[in-house]
């Protein structure tokens, strides 16, 4: 649906060239909710802003059901981008209008007719929730109540596809999760092709399908956002994961444990159990749990367990050994 | 005696608040227009915005920046040629309304486009996101986020246009300013400057507080 081909895009800073982008080739397909995730300054957003040319490559092609736009302008342009929608991190509503001249934007500026703008808007409020707000103007919303206008509005055109940039990122908890259900929820109902950016792998694995992580421009790592979850291989995405998991121990468990401690993931929700014993009667070693959850990511649950593994050097390696065979992946914190 | 003699002059007074008024009008109507095009394409043609061009924004900018720099009166006189091709006299309100048009144009622009540069880019760009023309753009987004700031311009301009209309008065634009000269300072008359100071204070204190009370109502943030 949205292929990026080999994208750069280039600034001409003050003193040297910066390659925000560099050779990114990426593929999302129809009804993808593809998640783009990667620290502060990575070019997530400058990536993103090239799928509607609000960024144009310097190298590369951006392909749109099999149309390459690389080079639209004037009103071919602008019709491709009126069925592209986009929501920001700062909301970006028209502050001297109402919320419903804010939703009706998108559809006046392509020529809807009157009738069918106000019945359109109507819908969408609902939608999103904020029908009692209707003639309200941005300043006396509340930020989340900003961005379900700004969702609502995106959606106007009908487009096909929804580009998100850290939708969430100036909302407190609670609203970040109500904004990231209503996306999900978006998306189920209407089926749309989302993009996502966001710097933290909590949120890509609330909504997320499929997720690229982007390190300096580059993508370092794509796949199934379980999968990801599950062996992540490049140490950013390790790291990412590893901060969305959680699994933090207190030092005085770690300083003061004997024998190894590892980290298990395995999938699935009762595969562990056997795993433990048979190990426990193998190798003839002690196995106590010390921390552990299950996470839902797209439904499918992911199980990940800090053990502390004791007993003679041999069967320890050995019982260690035989994680790995049996389980995602095994990490050795220390031992 | 002092208030009969303020009296005889009344025909004067007239005649000199309704030059006044015709330099005022004529100038501003002119200046708001030129001004707003011409502010809006020194904004649209900086970096990153839909007209970019910098050779435009720049020649623009340093064309305005000369003008600006000229005093008012070097100017008058300056664009006595072209007033008087224009107009074909250089005495009068009209002919003074020539350089008070070209002095408040480039005035009136370097205000649009700082009002202009208020408006939020993030605004900008979630409409040209939508598929918005440069056009629409200007009428749905930078005019209605703009306003306030453009009509407190417009209060300024006028006003700085009292000023200056005094001015072109003296070198034949009649006027409140030519009187002040006239009678005030030729004739030791007092009273009369002292009459035509008030007034220009009352013409300035009307046009700001109609001025802030629009931009005030138009202020939605
Ligand atoms: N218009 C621009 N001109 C010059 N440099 C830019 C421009 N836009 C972005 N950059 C630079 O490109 C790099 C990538 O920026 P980008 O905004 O894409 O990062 P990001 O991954 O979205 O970061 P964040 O998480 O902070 O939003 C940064 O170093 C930034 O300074
Ligand atoms: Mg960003």
């Amino acid at each position: 649906m949205v292929t990026i081909d080999n994208v750069s895009v280039e600034f001409h800073g003050t003193q040297r060239l910066l390659r925000a982008v560099n050779g990114v080739s990426l593929s999302i397909r129809e009804g993808d909710v593809f998640g783009i995730v990667g620290t502060s300054g990575a070019g997530k957003s400058t990536l993103l802003r090239t799928i509607n040319l609000l960024q144009k490559p310097t190298f590369g092609r951006v392909v749109i059901d099999s149309v390459d736009i690389t080079c639209y302008s004037g009103i071919d342009l602008r019709r491709v981008r009126q069925k592209i929608g986009m929501i920001f991190q700062q909301f970006n509503l028209i502050h001297t209008k109402t919320v419903f001249d804010n939703v009706a934007f998108p559809m006046r500026i392509a020529g809807k007719p009157q009738t069918e703008i106000a019945k359109r808007v109507l819908y969408l409020l609902e939608l999103v929730g904020l029908l009692d707000k209707i003639y309200a103007y941005p300043s006396k919303l509340s930020g989340g109540q900003k961005q379900r206008v700004g969702i609502a509005r995106a959606l106007a055109n009908d487009p096909r596809i929804l580009l998100c940039d850290e939708p969430a990122s100036a909302l407190d908890l609670e609203t970040t999760n109500a904004i990231l259900d209503l996306l999900k929820g978006i998306h189920r109902k209407l089926g749309i092709t989302m993009l996502l950016i966001s710097h933290e792998m909590s949120v890509i694995k609330k909504v997320c399908t499929r997720v690229a992580v982007m390190s300096e421009g580059v993508v370092v790592e794509e796949g199934n956002v379980y999968n990801i979850f599950a062996s992540p291989q490049h140490s950013l995405t390790q790291s990412l994961v590893a901060h969305s998991l959680d699994l933090e121990l207190p030092e005085r468990v770690l300083g003061s444990a004997k024998g190894a401690l590892v980290k298990a993931v395995y999938k699935g929700i009762k595969a562990e159990e056997p795993v433990l014993s048979d190990a426990i009667r193998e190798f003839g070693v002690g196995i106590n749990v010390l921390h552990g959850k299950i996470e839902y990511i797209n439904d499918q649950p992911l199980g990940v367990l800090i053990l502390n593994i004791t007993g003679n050097e041999q069967g320890v390696g050995q019982t260690i050994e035989y994680l790995r065979t049996r389980t995602a992946s095994v990490e050795v914190i220390h031992g | 005696m002092g208030n009969q003699y303020l009296l005889s002059l009344w025909p004067d007074f007239l005649k000199a608040f309704w030059e006044t008024f015709q330099m005022l009008g004529i100038s501003l109507v002119l200046s708001i227009d030129a001004g707003f095009v011409l502010g809006l394409l020194l904004f649209a043609s900086d970096r990153g915005l839909f007209w970019e061009n910098r050779l435009l924004h720049n020649i623009s900018g340093f064309l305005i920046n000369v003008i600006r720099s000229t005093p008012f009166v070097i100017l008058l006189v300056l664009l006595l040629p072209l007033t008087q091709r224009l107009t074909g006299t250089t005495i009068g309100p009209v002919a003074a309304s020539v350089s008070l048009t070209v002095a408040a144009i480039v005035f009136y622009a370097r205000l649009v486009q700082a009002s202009l540069c208020e408006v939020d880019r993030g605004v900008i760009e979630a409409a040209t996101a939508f598929g918005a023309s440069p056009f629409q753009i200007i009428k749905e987004v930078l005019l209605p986020e703009a306003f306030p700031g453009l009509v407190r311009g417009v209060t300024v301009t006028a006003i700085s246009l009292v000023g200056y209309s005094a001015m072109a008065g003296i070198v034949g634009g009649g006027g409140v300013g030519d009187l002040a000269i006239r009678f005030g300072y030729y004739r030791y008359r007092t009273d009369v400057m002292l009459v035509t100071v008030v007034v220009l204070i009352i013409i300035v204190q009307v046009i700001q507080i109609i001025g802030d009370k629009i931009a005030r109502d138009a202020d939605k943030k």
